[in-house]
């Protein structure tokens, strides 16, 4: 069918409610290259959620599939990582033994223990990390919980990762700190990046392309917008620069004038 | 050093011993022996309180068995039981001790001579009624927690079977164990029939009334525990596709044990409370058949041997709480809850 390597295809879901079926998503489409960062953008309840989800085959969608590397997805695994929006680390676990309950269920086989605490610490390393790997989440900062939660995804070598406003619980300036660190391990493995968010400065710098989602239900891809900024990218750089001004402007216009929330208003 | 004493304490719920450690290696005096006016004096002082008006209207209430007995006669009456104690070891073991010489005596007069090894059949004392109930209530809890927390653990992971067993817990739980307690009785006389029974029926019967009444606040904080787990969680037990047993062992167990212990420390407190009249009841040797046996014997000394026996129920719960909280805290990952 396509050659592309993700590709969501007239995804359309329904959820039974008491007061009958409600209709989410009416045929999402989707083409997803690798090594590409995608953004999902829209006004909360729109069900970008549940366009994650079903890529992580948490959701079923009602009709139409996800395609990965050639293979439809039936079930949630780990080729599919997913970074939570509340980290979603086992609180009774030390940072190192979150990372290593993914890196020794996925790679039992593969690796022997030393290549695996190897492997661990590698990707601790990546989210600048090492020094609290034998802290538990509740003795580390917000931010710190979120980096742990993108090596525990990291560290499953997945073919894509999925990301649910994850940046969406901390304050600006670690949120910052966190998107530098992103765009420079992006830089290095060149992941193939599904990430949700509502942060409209965030989606331009980051992605290569954002996608626009209308209003629910029956929400479904509005606008692409191909973000043509060249890489490394700088916010301070960024800040004043015609360009990015132009991308910022046109996602704002999509989300405000043309797809503003109707109750919101 | 000293910190580690300090958190032992504080793990203990004996907290209030911490300042005394800090007085003798003396950091801020001043500030350590008010800590102690406030933990310690307090208290002391409203048990002197206590103390004074027990007394006070102790002595005005005239039953047959003569006034009510104060402190000071309730504590002479401990004594009197631990010199019983005492008393009734000597004559065990000088017991022992004949029948050791008379046995060896006869096996050297002739080594094929049969000999006779006779258990000492001596008046349960007051401290082995301490120990009969003590075994009995953990024989019924650990029962109890064996069948409660995997149901629990189904019941929280499970919203059918936790629909279908619902209406039944809710029956069950508020069963008052007096009502348990002479079906369990028929029950067990009807089927634990044995010509060499490895338990008395007093004490199985007792066991199992406990068992019934601990079931409940193990099964319910399990299920609860369980139930309520971060959905995040299980999502991530998903990606990993982690095999049923090790979601459970990795991210179910763990995660509701605070509430698991929550339940048992519950359970415990009530089977305690349970047994005391499941023994009055089953005449099973124990605090609470003390408690009945000197009721019917109606001395003048029963009132105080009783009053002794309250008081000493009262304070093995406290040290069984004490202990599950420990255990508690110990295994809760959950350092920041409040445990009291
Ligand atoms: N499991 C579910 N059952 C019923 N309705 C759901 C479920 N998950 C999501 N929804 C509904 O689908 C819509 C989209 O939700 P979601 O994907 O979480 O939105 P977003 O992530 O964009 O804020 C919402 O109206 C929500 O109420
Ligand atoms: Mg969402």
């Amino acid at each position: 069918m396509s050659s592309s390597y993700l590709s969501i295809e007239q995804v359309s879901i329904e959820f039974p409610t008491p007061k009958g079926p409600f209709k989410a998503l009416d045929e999402v489409d989707l083409r997803i290259d690798k090594g590409e960062f995608i953004s999902l953008i829209g006004h909360s309840g729109c069900g970008k959620s549940t366009v994650l989800n079903i890529v992580a085959g948490l959701y079923e969608a009602t009709s139409g599939g996800v395609i990965l590397d050639g293979k439809e997805v039936s079930e949630p695994g780990p080729e599919r990582s997913v970074v939570f929006q509340n980290h979603s680390l086992l609180p009774w676990l030390t940072c190192y033994e979150n990372v290593k309950l993914a890196v020794d269920t996925v790679f039992t086989k593969t690796m022997n223990r030393r290549e695996r605490h190897d492997w661990i610490m590698h990707n601790l390393d990546l989210v600048h990390m090492t020094h609290a790997a034998r802290k538990r989440p509740s003795e580390i900062s917000g931010g710190m919980k979120q980096r742990i939660g993108i090596a525990r995804a990291l560290s499953m070598k997945p073919k894509v990762l999925l990301m649910d406003e994850p940046f969406g619980a901390l304050d600006a300036l670690t949120r910052s700190h966190l998107q530098d660190s992103l765009m420079e391990i992006q830089a290095d493995l060149n992941n193939t990046v599904i990430m949700i968010t509502h942060d409209v400065d965030e989606a331009v710098l980051l992605s290569d392309r954002i996608v626009m989602m209308t209003n629910g239900p029956e929400a479904t891809v509005g606008e692409i917008l191909n973000i043509e900024l060249p890489r490394p990218r700088h916010r301070l750089a960024l800040a004043d620069d015609p360009t990015y001004n132009h991308y910022r402007a046109q996602v704002l216009s999509f989300l405000h004038e043309r797809h503003s929330k109707p109750e919101a208003a | 050093m000293s910190t580690r004493i300090i958190n032992f304490f504080e793990s203990t719920g004996l907290s209030w011993l911490a300042p005394f450690v800090k007085l003798i290696t003396g950091d801020n005096r001043g500030q350590q022996l008010n800590i102690i006016f406030k933990s310690l004096g307090i208290p002391l002082v409203a048990f002197a309180l206590f103390l004074f008006f027990w007394d006070l209207s102790a002595s005005r209430v005239n039953t047959s068995l003569g006034t009510l007995p104060g402190p000071t006669q309730v504590m002479e009456q401990a004594q009197g039981l631990v010199v019983e104690h005492n008393a009734e070891k000597e004559k065990e073991e000088a017991f022992y001790e004949r029948q050791e010489k008379r046995n060896a005596a006869k096996l050297a007069k002739n080594p094929e001579a049969k000999v006779k090894w006779r258990n000492y059949n001596g008046r349960a004392t007051y401290v082995d009624q301490i120990w009969t109930s003590l075994y009995t209530v953990f024989t019924g809890f650990l029962l109890a927690s064996f069948i409660a927390i995997p149901i629990g653990i189904v019941c929280g992971l499970n919203q059918t079977v936790y629909s279908a067993l619902d209406p039944l817990i809710q029956i069950f739980k508020p069963v008052s164990p007096l009502a348990w307690l002479p079906i369990v009785t028929m029950v067990v006389s009807a089927v634990y029939v044995s010509d060499d029974p490895m338990f008395a029926k007093s004490f199985v019967t007792s066991a199992i009334t406990v068992t019934l009444c601990c079931l409940w606040p193990t099964l319910i904080n399990t299920a609860v525990g369980v139930g309520s787990i971060d959905k995040d969680l299980i999502n991530v037990s998903l990606v990993l596709r982690l095999s049923w047993f090790q979601k459970l062992t990795k991210v179910v167990l763990p995660s509701s044990i605070p509430m698991i212990f929550t339940g048992l420390r519950l359970s415990l407190g009530v089977g305690w409370m349970v047994l005391i009249a499941a023994e009055m009841l089953a005449q099973n040797p124990g605090l609470g058949k003390f408690v009945w046996d000197e009721f019917q014997n109606g001395s003048s000394n029963s009132l105080g041997r009783i009053m002794v026996a309250v008081l000493t129920i009262g304070f093995i719960g406290f040290i069984l709480d004490r202990l599950m909280l420990t255990l508690q805290r110990r295994v809760s990952w959950d350092k920041s809850a409040i445990l009291k």
